[in-house]
């Protein structure tokens, strides 16, 4: 039986606003457990939210940057539920009338571009943390995070696999970032994100049982357990057994996705209106102004690099969708780089390293001039691809010019033809059966022949001239 | 002299130096001493040296010729879900829950009390939570009306009233979601005032429910009222709901010739009035009357559903609000601590007593899906039809005439 697989994601989105959703405690972490709180963030009895605009603002600019319609009427909603770390007992966030609704975005897949729905985008509160103690039965609250804002961006379930939802999460986390309104460190927890999958024999209308894989915080992950997730429900389906309708959690570690509860233990959440909070009146000139100075998005940005810049529309996808990579980028343009030669850099060498020390890019400490710098220098020929490959590593957190380190290094190519002839010459009289074998027919022998000038030069003979000059020697 | 007083004279006199501070607190606890042990007034209050001290220091400062503010020196009980930071006035809302519960912030009304330089000497006795209208939903027993120790003050704001009734202080701030202002203050014989929603800020009020309540001020006049309420009255960006218009006028200087008074019919039915309300009444009507007022009967029918409407409403949210009392960050906890579960149902179930609990249970009932739309949308709507009909009825009148309840103090309820 062919099956085909239903994707929605539920993206949950820290806002990187200064201080809290209803409080003016600051967003700021590592604070010792319970001291930057507040009577509003502690829910202490007698205390009253008050909404921070920044927050709206911010979450208005990703409904524009996403299509979507924003109401100027949207309400907060108490979610009510128990649990320790939720000092109210509910969660302020938002129900029936969410800030955006009706949006989408597009998405590169191998068959081209797709469009994906996005259903609503609404704002809660973070909860706090629980802080359960070793070796002892109890645990502890800190609600250092309660009130930290959160965009929550509910996707339709339309996306059809694992590398689809993978591209949606990536487009939403340049998005986010691109805007300036989330860090999108996703390693803090920043961004993560809920999936609910079913699968259904291809061509059927009704959606399959649906399970939801809570918490997913990185896009390698948000593949992984969809993946797993698609086959465990092939198997159940094709073994004749019932799926249920449940909740699990990805266990990176093993690889496989687990039970947390099923629906028949779903919770009443009593959802109201808050009374605490009026209904949020957005002025339409105030949101017009907002969409008017929205930044450069990726797909924009993606156009650009493509059109203007004259990129693949590989290296365009790639480079546009990191906000990281093409700030670094602009940078190295700014510094006179070639963009095709700053692109290959990023992309190519830089990447991997980042890969090999698990650094951010940033964090490589080699600055956009550097590699301006390091792409002139290939350009005028003072140095050889392979040499700026090979001082990359000196590079980092050096605060000398990359042309004080290629001579502090004595790596400047040797391009002069006199120098070179000389020893060229020496290399033929002392190789004088490799001569022979040339002379005969045998032309690879000129590879031989550059190897040992590379030898002598200790890899500085420019490669272009030292082949030149061999072979009009050998010729000759 | 201080029984006759108004509020403005006596802060006058206190401020000039002609009354001290001290003689007028020493006689508010002689009342204390002398009938709060069988009144049971104060859920906690200042002992009497420690009262007698912050006098003093007013009657210093304006021996000093300071400028004081305009309740100086004037004894002031706030009811017990008002929150202060003080270790002589711990526990909050007459509830076991929150025996021992100590406010680590003021509430914008006792910083406004005490930027006043009034001197709050105790929290008054209530019911629980504000729920109830008698004052015995109290944990800690109930309050008695002074003027008949037979019969109850009314509440949930009984301890206030009597507070003010028994001359024990001057002022007292209560809180009104449903009557708790009005209603003891009534049966008490002393005047209540609740102001308009959003006028007096709810920041530090433990909250019943949100949407209705509002802090309120008892005194023994409504000029004191009025003088009150200009202190504790203002926007206050703490609050959301915090209105930024100003309460106008106290009503000194208003001239009744020619203002239109609405009289519900329904206040004038027998089956739902008692014979001494009417009149009552009656009595207020004819002096309006006098006074050149025009006075026209209606028949409200949309008053039939207040009191549903008001029970839907506030239980929603008082489930809602009464659910950080879960005996894990304060509070009484349960020492049965099973599993997580079982020390929710435990610490509440001790905690709460059982109007609280019944009135939790419903509010959880009418928010619970299948029933939203049939108790709390419906409720919402109806409110929402009742806002525009009295919107209406101001159109044509500057005055809507009413009781403040249909009968007068009675026995236990
Ligand atoms: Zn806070």
């Amino acid at each position: 039986m062919e099956f085909e697989t239903v994707i929605g994601l539920e993206i949950h989105a820290q806002l990187a606003t200064e201080s809290r959703i209803f409080c003016s405690c600051s967003t700021e972490f590592g604070c010792p457990p319970n001291q930057n709180t507040c009577p509003v963030c502690l829910g202490l009895p007698g205390s009253l939210p008050v909404l921070n605009q920044k927050v709206i603002e911010y979450a208005v600019k990703l409904g524009l940057a996403t299509n979507c319609s924003i109401r100027s009427d949207s309400q907060f909603a108490r979610k009510n539920y128990f649990y320790p770390d939720l000092p109210k007992a509910y969660q302020i966030s938002q129900y029936e009338r969410p800030i955006c609704e009706h949006g989408h975005l597009e998405i590169s897949t191998g068959e081209g571009q797709k469009q994906i729905g996005i259903t609503r985008i609404h704002l809660e509160e973070d909860a706090g943390k629980l802080l359960h103690q070793e070796n002892s039965d109890s645990s502890s609250v800190d609600l250092n995070r309660a009130g930290i804002p959160l965009v929550e961006i509910v996707s339709e379930p339309e996306l059809s696999s694992s590398e689809e939802a993978k591209s949606y999460m990536e487009k939403m986390h340049a998005i986010l970032t691109a805007l300036g309104i989330c860090s999108g460190d996703m390693e803090k927890g920043h961004m993560r994100c809920d999936a609910n999958v079913s699968i259904r024999p291809k061509g059927q209308k009704e959606f399959g049982t649906r399970t939801e894989i809570k918490n997913l915080n990185s896009f390698r992950f948000v593949k992984q357990a969809i993946d797993y997730e698609i086959e465990r429900h092939r198997e159940e389906i094709l073994d004749g057994r019932e799926l249920v309708q449940e909740t699990r959690l990805w266990d990176s570690e093993r690889k496989l996705t687990f039970s947390m509860r099923s629906k028949e233990e779903a919770e009443e959440y009593r959802y109201f209106p808050d009374p605490d909070l009026p209904v949020v009146e957005l002025d339409t000139a105030w949101v017009d102004g907002l969409r008017e100075s929205l930044p450069e998005l990726p797909d924009a940005r993606k156009l650009r690099y493509r059109e203007k810049l004259g990129l693949s529309e590989y290296d365009a996808e790639v480079l546009s969708l990191s906000g990281e990579a093409s700030e670094f980028f602009e940078e190295v343009l700014e510094a006179g780089g070639d963009p095709k030669q700053a692109c290959n850099w990023i992309l190519g060498d830089m990447t991997r390293m980042m890969n090999e020390k698990d650094l951010s890019l940033r964090k490589l400490g080699i600055k956009p001039g550097m590699i301006a710098e390091l792409i002139s220098l290939i350009q005028e020929g003072t140095i050889s691809g392979k040499m700026a490959k090979n001082l990359l590593p000196d590079l980092q957190n050096s605060d000398q010019s990359v042309k004080e380190l290629v001579e502090a290094k004595g790596l400047v190519q040797v391009s002069d033809e006199q120098e070179l002839l000389k020893m060229i010459d020496g290399l033929i009289q002392e190789h004088a059966a490799q001569v022979e074998e040339y002379r005969g027919g045998k032309t690879k022998v000129l590879g031989f022949f550059v190897g040992q000038l590379m030898k002598q030069t200790q890899g500085k003979a420019n490669p272009g001239v030292a082949n030149k000059l061999i072979k009009s020697r050998l010729d000759g | 002299m201080v029984e006759s007083a108004s509020l403005q004279e006596l802060s006058g006199k206190i401020r000039g130096g002609e009354i001290r501070s001290e003689e007028v607190m020493a006689s508010a606890y002689d009342r204390i001493e002398a009938h709060d042990s069988d009144l049971n007034v104060f859920r906690s209050r200042l002992d009497r040296e420690t009262a007698l001290k912050k006098a003093r220091e007013i009657d210093q400062r304006a021996a000093s010729g300071e400028k004081l503010g305009p309740l100086a020196g004037i004894p002031v009980s706030i009811k017990d879900n008002i929150c202060i930071q003080d270790p002589e006035l711990n526990g909050s809302c007459a509830s076991a829950i929150l025996e021992d519960y100590a406010s680590p912030y003021d509430a914008h009304v006792v910083e406004r009390l005490k930027a006043a330089d009034a001197i709050i000497i105790g929290k008054t006795n209530m019911d629980e939570f504000a729920m109830g209208s008698s004052t015995e939903n109290s944990a800690y027993g109930p309050t008695l009306n002074p003027w008949d120790r037979d019969r109850v003050p009314g509440g949930s704001s009984g301890g206030a009233a009597v507070s003010v009734a028994s001359g024990m202080v001057l002022l007292a701030l209560g809180s009104d979601t449903g009557g708790s202002v009005r209603q003891p203050a009534s049966l008490c014989g002393v005047t209540g005032v609740k102001p308009s929603y959003g006028s007096v800020s709810r920041y530090g009020l433990v909250a019943y429910g949100s949407s209705l309540d509002q802090i309120g001020c008892l005194a023994k006049s409504s000029e004191d009222c009025s003088y009150a309420l200009e202190v504790i009255q203002g926007h206050d960006p703490r609050d959301s709901t915090s209105s930024d218009q100003t309460l106008v006028g106290d009503g000194k200087d208003l001239e009744l010739q020619g203002k239109r008074f609405c009289l519900p019919e329904t206040y004038l039915d027998p089956e739902v009035v008692d014979a001494e309300v009417i009149e009552a009444i009656s009595e207020a009507e004819s002096m309006l009357l006098k006074e050149g007022a025009v006075i026209e009967k209606r028949p409200l029918e949309f008053l039939r559903f207040v009191i549903p409407t008001y029970y839907i409403l506030a239980f929603a949210e008082a489930s809602s609000n009464l659910g950080r009392f879960d005996g894990i960050r304060y509070g009484v906890r349960s020492q049965k601590e099973a599993n997580l579960k079982s020390l929710y149902s435990d610490s509440r179930s001790k905690g709460f007593g059982r109007e609280v609990q019944r009135r939790i249970m419903l509010g959880t009932f009418v928010l619970s899906s299948g029933y939203y739309d049939q108790f709390y949308g419906r409720a919402t709507r109806v409110r929402a039809g009742m806002e525009q009909q009295i919107g209406k009825l101001f159109e044509e009148f500057d005055f809507i005439l009413g009781p403040v309840s249909p009968f007068p103090a009675c026995g236990s309820l």
